[in-house]
């Protein structure tokens, strides 16, 4: 009696804080469509912002915040998932790698503000990038790229080794297992790492703070060497330095649910070409 | 057939401190099989290796000896690793066909030998697979993913697969292990024509299979070989009193 009485309340604590995680997404999801869609029509995401903010679109945000995201991500892939095949096929295991691995752990803990500071310092004064698409692109592509590292690594790892040695006792050197076995099974894996850095570059404000953002223009950018509204940026620019509430607080959220809608935009079209590149490969 | 003969000669082999193959010596007849068996932690896996030098990619492994095929030392330095893995094929413990299609598993080796010729590919993968017996079970799917294949018509693709480079030496550790009965059955008749085209060394945990299969057997304990012969003898009249007690089913 008393342990079904036990295994009652236990079950219950689980499912209610189950239910409690649930609703909080619910709600803010809920929220930010009620709120937001008010002010959501064509002329909104077609037409750049008018008479201080108060009125017209978010246009150029919605275009900045693709050119940041592209930027950082071509960037960062790249040179991400490199580095991670590198850690996990070709280094020795010495102080050297640890060293390595403890700088990759530390930068994906590094609070987003401090990559700001470090891409003003870096990108806009040393490089002389100035405030640009360029310099908030690549600020983006440091702060994502352990990310990207690091599911890289851990997708290499989990192909099995019964695929390597196939190749192998084939007679293909390491770099063709690599290329021709390892990263094609590792492909969707590493897609992960990508989609969620996707999210992250398009929605972290700090960042391109000092780096790429600009409060309010009407024109868009014409090179990745001008500066550049984008949709998190927009968000706090018109809650923070908006002198007129009443018009400007709905513009926020319509900005948000543009900004969400965008990100699961980009994600499904991830997670869809993750499903086709996996189906069939059951191991 | 410049050498018929495979020649192991005093090979030692060490795992970091632990010496796993000692001063083991014999001779391997080609277009033959040869079943290497012993008790589980023998070191047989670890000998079948040796044969297309596998160890090399674990530098805890140091080897000591030599193994001559057509009258080189494969243990050498400058043996071509990958020159010798197209020599000797091997055929793995669990079936692992790339999950690629059907196709691409048999045309990898060639791509990797630098084949290029289309039609000369395209008769090398119906010529591999209908040895390895799974041409008409495949031949209007050769598009599809490997791994929509039983386990047992993967593991004849793996064998096709390591028949298309046109080596000397088959190795197989283990191969039936992870399959049914009817699909072990199949493997082993398929064995035996396989030896028309290459030599066959073949390490199993199943006594009766070395005997259905292999007309040479090595018994291996504790690392070291303790009786090597034909397997029709040996299974009869076992020299060694150790070799008697496993064959009887004594210990293993």
């Amino acid at each position: 009696m008393k342990r079904r009485l036990f295994s009652f309340i236990g079950i219950n604590f689980l499912r209610s804080s189950t239910l409690l995680s649930i609703s909080f997404i619910f709600f803010l999801i809920s929220i930010i469509i009620l709120k937001g869609f008010q002010v959501i029509n064509w002329e909104f995401i077609t037409q750049p912002p008018k008479e201080f903010m108060t009125k017209g679109g978010i246009f150029p945000a919605i275009v900045g915040t693709f050119y940041l995201t592209f930027l950082s991500i071509i960037v960062a892939s790249p040179i991400g998932i490199l580095t991670g095949i590198f850690l996990v096929e070709y280094s020795r295991k010495n102080w050297f790698l640890s060293l390595i691995k403890i700088t990759i752990g530390t930068l994906s803990g590094i609070p987003s503000i401090i990559f700001a500071l470090f891409g003003l310092a870096i990108f806009v004064v040393l490089f002389r990038f100035g405030v640009s698409i360029l310099s908030g692109g690549l600020t983006l592509a440091v702060m994502i790229l352990p990310t990207i590292i690091k599911t890289t690594e851990e997708a290499i790892r989990t192909v099995p080794d019964n695929f390597r040695e196939a190749a192998y006792a084939l007679g293909a050197k390491k770099s063709e297992t690599i290329i021709k076995v390892v990263l094609p099974v590792a492909l969707p894996n590493i897609l992960t790492g990508i989609i969620v850095s996707v999210g992250r570059a398009a929605g972290e404000t700090a960042p391109i703070l000092f780096t790429a953002a600009t409060f309010y223009t009407r024109k868009l950018p014409k090179s990745i060497f001008e500066e550049t509204m984008a949709l998190p940026y927009h968000i706090y620019a018109l809650m923070t330095e908006g002198t007129q509430a009443k018009s400007q607080v709905p513009i926020a959220y319509g900005t948000a649910l543009v900004l969400l809608a965008l990100v699961f935009l980009m994600n499904g079209f991830a997670i869809f070409i993750r499903y086709k590149m996996r189906r069939g490969k059951k191991w | 057939m410049v050498n018929e003969r495979i020649d192991v000669k005093n090979l030692n082999l060490w795992f970091g401190e632990n010496h796993i193959l000692k001063n083991i010596s014999f001779s391997i007849k080609k277009q033959n099989i040869t079943a290497i068996i012993g008790p589980s932690g023998c070191g047989k896996t670890t000998l079948l290796r040796c044969f297309n030098r596998m160890h090399d990619l674990n530098e805890k492994v140091n080897i000591k000896g030599e193994i001559i095929l057509d009258g080189e030392n494969i243990l050498s330095k400058k043996t071509d690793v990958f020159q010798l893995r197209m020599k000797v094929g091997m055929v793995f413990q669990k079936p692992n066909p790339f999950p690629k299609s059907i196709l691409e598993n048999i045309l990898f080796g060639l791509k990797i030998k630098g084949i290029k010729n289309k039609e000369y590919m395209m008769q090398i993968v119906e010529e591999a697979l209908k040895k390895a017996w799974l041409w008409d079970e495949v031949k209007d799917r050769l598009n599809k993913n490997a791994l929509e294949l039983s386990g047992g018509q993967q593991q004849r693709l793996c064998i096709a697969r390591a028949l298309a480079t046109n080596p000397e030496v088959i190795l197989f550790d283990e191969p039936t292990s992870a399959l049914d009965p009817q699909s072990t059955l199949k493997i082993e008749e398929l064995l035996l024509q396989l030896k028309k085209y290459v030599t066959v060394i073949i390490v199993t945990h199943n006594i009766g299979q070395a005997g259905r299969v292999s007309d040479f057997t090595a018994f291996l304990y504790l690392g070291e070989l303790i009786e090597y012969g034909e397997t029709k003898k040996m299974f009869t009249t076992p020299q060694n009193k150790k070799t008697e007690e496993y064959l009887s089913g004594r210990f293993g």
